[in-house]
């Protein structure tokens, strides 16, 4: 099993991926059936899931995995054939038992110990379920090991037996051995591989050719077999006819010789058309071209596994996937270097050159959507991980929890699924635990006492939205400020819209549970998730409405490998922005901009106010400007509605940059989410307008919030 | 000469077994994943020998048998019958559809072959 090259560790590497799969059909399933849809075959898909596990674990001696989803399966059939059907309870424990199934799977996978007392507990749970309505407790039989029942020659058994003995065997075929495609000639012929056998063909109940019907069997045989095998043996080879067929078998001795069976000979002694076949004793060369496959498999897997089969997929190592990728990435920057000196050179851009560029460009950019797709997968995996977290979470505080998913097919990079399992788990889980009210003050807001977590996906604009919203109490204001004066995060006499107490919940320290509950509480606040998010170059948002619910935002780039980028120039600084933020391009006029007070303005856009920020100073590259006439700004959009003005000096390009993550080794800096390479060679930070716009937003200067406020109003 | 075999089964673990198993015996394998995909595949093909499961999505391992045994074709083609399940009345469902023989899973690959071996001779 440690050879990775052995044909049988592969198999076993996919056998569970195919349980990932088969899981995931699992709780397809299950949530059918709880939401009340599906028909009987969604129960059969629910069913053959488990069978199937069950299938592939005998196959490699998972006997713990085995005996869980037997007796699991064994219930589930009770529902597949209307015997038992599944109240709310029920497929709470369905849905319990299909986690543990999953539990069981990886465990399997990665050689941990087996949650064995689970098991037992879940398993007590499932055989009380069905109560009465099985009576006989299904026995184990079923799963013997290696339960093929054909008895082989290759026993070798010690034998009692005097030196050869000797069998008389007659075997006379019934209608429906020939309609089951058994065939007495191979029969014949293996029961003669056991040993020196001599045949004889009873032809007496053969009709005339006028009366013969082809399809009637009407032969019957005798065999004389001297063999070194038990009874056992001989009736193994008629395993598959058993039934379909007369056979006697009995022990040949020379003194029984007259009184051996046969009713043949004596019901007809006028035809004597007896034909003795003489067959070798040895075998035809059957054990020649069967070597045993365990030995022969590694050696020959080459020619093994390559078999044509009816769909295609292939399996590719991450690793190469992420060798494409940087080898792309490295492409667009080529392309972006040559097509720069092609322009140093002076070429027209009508040149054929030019012309071939731009088509090469195209082709490099659908280059990257094909290796980009390559990575991409649905949400759905991550979405399934989480109602699971809600049923464990909701179990752990007593409270009726239901989560609704949508937008399951929405395609996000691999890496961003993998890193947003924790933040997404810690969401949920606060959501369960401090968004949604107990159930009594659930009944007395006139709520159901059934809260709900929404789980939704959807791409906007070139990024990833995901949400997770309850229909909880909403976010308490008063308490939230109070908590964060009272732990020092802002001074006592701040005023603060609405929104910035909100946000208040990111703040690193804060944690307004009163006490730690045994669910979310435990040291991880939402700052974590901000900067898990942050690291993934996503930003989070939450809104919030008393009574109605809270709702936490995640938007997140498709991909984390290219941007399409507008390249600024900052006080001399080349810099570049994601596009999708900018709106559009401004130039400003001497009446466009109104000072607030001294170091806050605002420009005037088609009736509204945007705040203005000048980046050059923001970043520390020059001091604000006075004036702000004549200056270019960007207005920008961000995720949560709320717009702003960002000044620079000038615009370069549109392009499609290559991100470049910064190196741990750089802090972070605020406002700077990471690097590229240009095509002059040149490296320019990439922004990340959301977070210089908090930064030098509210919490640390009231007055500025308060300047935001009567934009926000004007 | 080389045994061909058609292998029908849901499981992709499981019809990489049996083609692990089978390929370095000498046998041909062809796959299909459930009864529906598997008469497509035996269209154009002279298996010497079918495997199928039972517990299949589309059409299941009965119905599959049924249909194949309705084909002037392969009237005669033996079908084993390769499952987990072991129940009398399941195994005589599959013998009334026509099915040959009867292996439960997890198999041993001797003695599918061995099996295989039997019912073609």
């Amino acid at each position: 099993m440690s050879d990775p090259m052995d044909p049988m560790t592969e198999i076993r590497a996919s056998f569970f991926i195919e349980c990932e799969e088969l899981l995931e059909a699992l709780q397809d399933g299950l949530t059918q059936l709880e939401e009340g849809g599906g028909d009987s075959e969604t129960i059969n898909v629910v069913f053959r899931a488990v069978h199937s596990i069950k299938g592939g674990a005998g196959a490699f001696g998972l006997e713990a995995l085995v005996r869980f989803a037997h007796r699991y399966e064994t219930v589930l059939d009770e529902v597949r054939s209307n015997r038992f059907s599944p109240d709310h309870e029920a497929l709470k424990l369905f849905f319990q038992a299909a986690d543990h199934l999953s539990d069981l799977v990886r465990a399997c996978r990665d050689d941990q110990p087996l949650p064995e007392e689970t098991s037992t507990a879940l398993l007590d749970e499932l055989d009380m379920l069905l109560g009465d309505t099985v009576e006989e407790e299904v026995a184990p039989q079923e799963f013997t090991p290696l339960g093929v029942s054909l008895e082989l020659p290759d026993l070798d058994l010690p034998s009692d037996l005097p030196a050869i003995p000797a069998w008389q065997v007659r075997f006379k075929p019934a209608f429906e051995l020939y309609e089951t495609g058994n065939e007495p000639q191979m029969l014949l012929r293996n029961l003669c591989e056991l040993g020196a056998a001599v045949v004889t063909c009873d032809t007496g109940a053969l009709p005339g050719l006028v009366d013969l019907k082809p399809e009637t069997p009407y032969l019957a045989w005798t065999i004389r077999l001297e063999a070194e095998v038990d009874e056992a043996e001989i009736r193994g080879i008629f395993e598959f006819v058993e039934g379909l067929c007369e056979l006697e078998v009995s022990s040949f001795s020379p003194d029984a010789s007259d009184t051996a069976p046969t009713a043949a000979p004596a019901a007809a002694p006028s035809s004597p058309v007896a034909e003795v076949i003489p067959l070798p004793p040895a075998p035809v060369a059957t054990s020649d071209t069967a070597p045993s496959p365990t030995s022969d498999a590694a050696t020959q897997r080459a020619g093994g596994l390559g078999i044509a089969s009816a769909k295609s997929v292939v399996r590719v190592d991450l690793e190469r996937i992420e060798r494409l990728v940087n080898l792309v990435g490295e492409l667009v920057i080529n392309q972006a270097m040559l097509s720069q000196s092609l322009e140093s050179a002076g070429l027209s851009p009508h040149s054929d050159a030019m012309n071939g560029l731009e088509e090469f460009q195209r082709l490099t950019r659908d280059i990257q959507d094909s290796v980009m797709m390559i990575r991409a997968q649905p949400v759905k995996s991550l979405f399934q991980r989480m109602s699971r977290i809600v049923r464990e979470a909701s179990a752990a505080v007593d409270k009726e929890v239901r989560l609704v998913t949508e937008g399951e097919a929405t395609e996000v990079d691999k890496t961003v699924i993998e890193r947003l399992a924790d933040p997404l788990t810690h969401m949920i889980r606060n959501a369960v635990d401090h968004g949604l009210e107990s159930a009594e003050l659930r009944a007395a807001a006139g709520k159901p006492a059934e809260g709900q977590v929404r789980l939704t996906a959807a791409h906007r604009s070139g990024r990833v939205v995901i949400e997770v919203a309850d229909d909880g109490g909403g976010i308490n204001r008063p308490k939230v400020l109070e908590i964060a004066v009272a732990k020092g995060l802002v001074p006592g006499d701040v005023t603060l819209s609405d929104n910035e107490i909100d946000n208040l919940l990111f703040l690193p320290g804060f944690s307004t549970a009163g006490k730690v509950s045994n669910l979310s509480g435990r040291g991880v606040g939402m700052d974590v998730v901000k900067t898990s998010i942050q690291q993934l170059g996503g930003r989070i948002s939450i809104t919030s409405e008393r009574n109605r619910g809270t709702t936490f935002t995640i938007s997140l780039p498709l991909t984390l490998a290219v941007l399409d980028g507008m390249v600024v120039d900052v006080a001399g600084e080349t810099l570049v922005l994601p596009l999708n933020v900018v709106v559009e391009t401004l130039s400003l006029g001497r009446d466009d901009v109104q000072m607030l007070r001294p170091g806050a303005h605002v420009v005037r856009v088609r009736g509204g106010f945007v705040p203005i920020y000048d980046l050059g100073a923001m970043l520390g590259y020059r001091a604000t400007r006075s004036d702000y006439s004549g200056c270019i700004v960007l207005l920008i959009s961000l995720d949560d509605g709320s717009r702003a003005a960002l000044v620079i000096d000038g615009i370069q390009d549109q392009r499609q940059v290559v991100i470049k993550g910064l190196d741990d080794s750089f802090y972070r800096a605020p406002g700077i989410a990471a690097a590229t390479i240009l095509g002059d060679g040149q490296i320019a930070l990439i922004l990340d307008p959301a977070d210089i716009i908090a930064g030098a937003g509210p919490i640390r200067g009231p007055d500025r919030s308060l300047m935001e406020k009567r934009v926000e109003h004007g | 000469m080389k045994i061909t075999v058609l292998a029908v089964d849901d499981s992709r673990t499981m019809r990489d077994m049996i083609r692990l198993a089978l390929t370095p015996a000498g046998f041909s394998v062809h796959v299909a994943e459930d009864g529906v995909d598997g008469l497509e595949v035996l269209e154009g093909l002279e298996p010497d020998a079918i495997i199928t499961d039972i517990n299949m999505p589309r059409m299941d391992g009965f119905g599959f048998i049924d249909a194949v045994r309705s084909q002037e074709d392969h009237r005669a083609t033996p079908i084993l019958v390769l499952t987990t399940e072991s129940a009398p009345e399941l195994k005589m469902r599959a013998r009334s559809a026509g099915a040959t023989g009867w292996i439960v899973k997890p198999f041993d690959p001797a003695k599918l072959i061995k099996a295989l071996q039997m019912v073609t001779g």
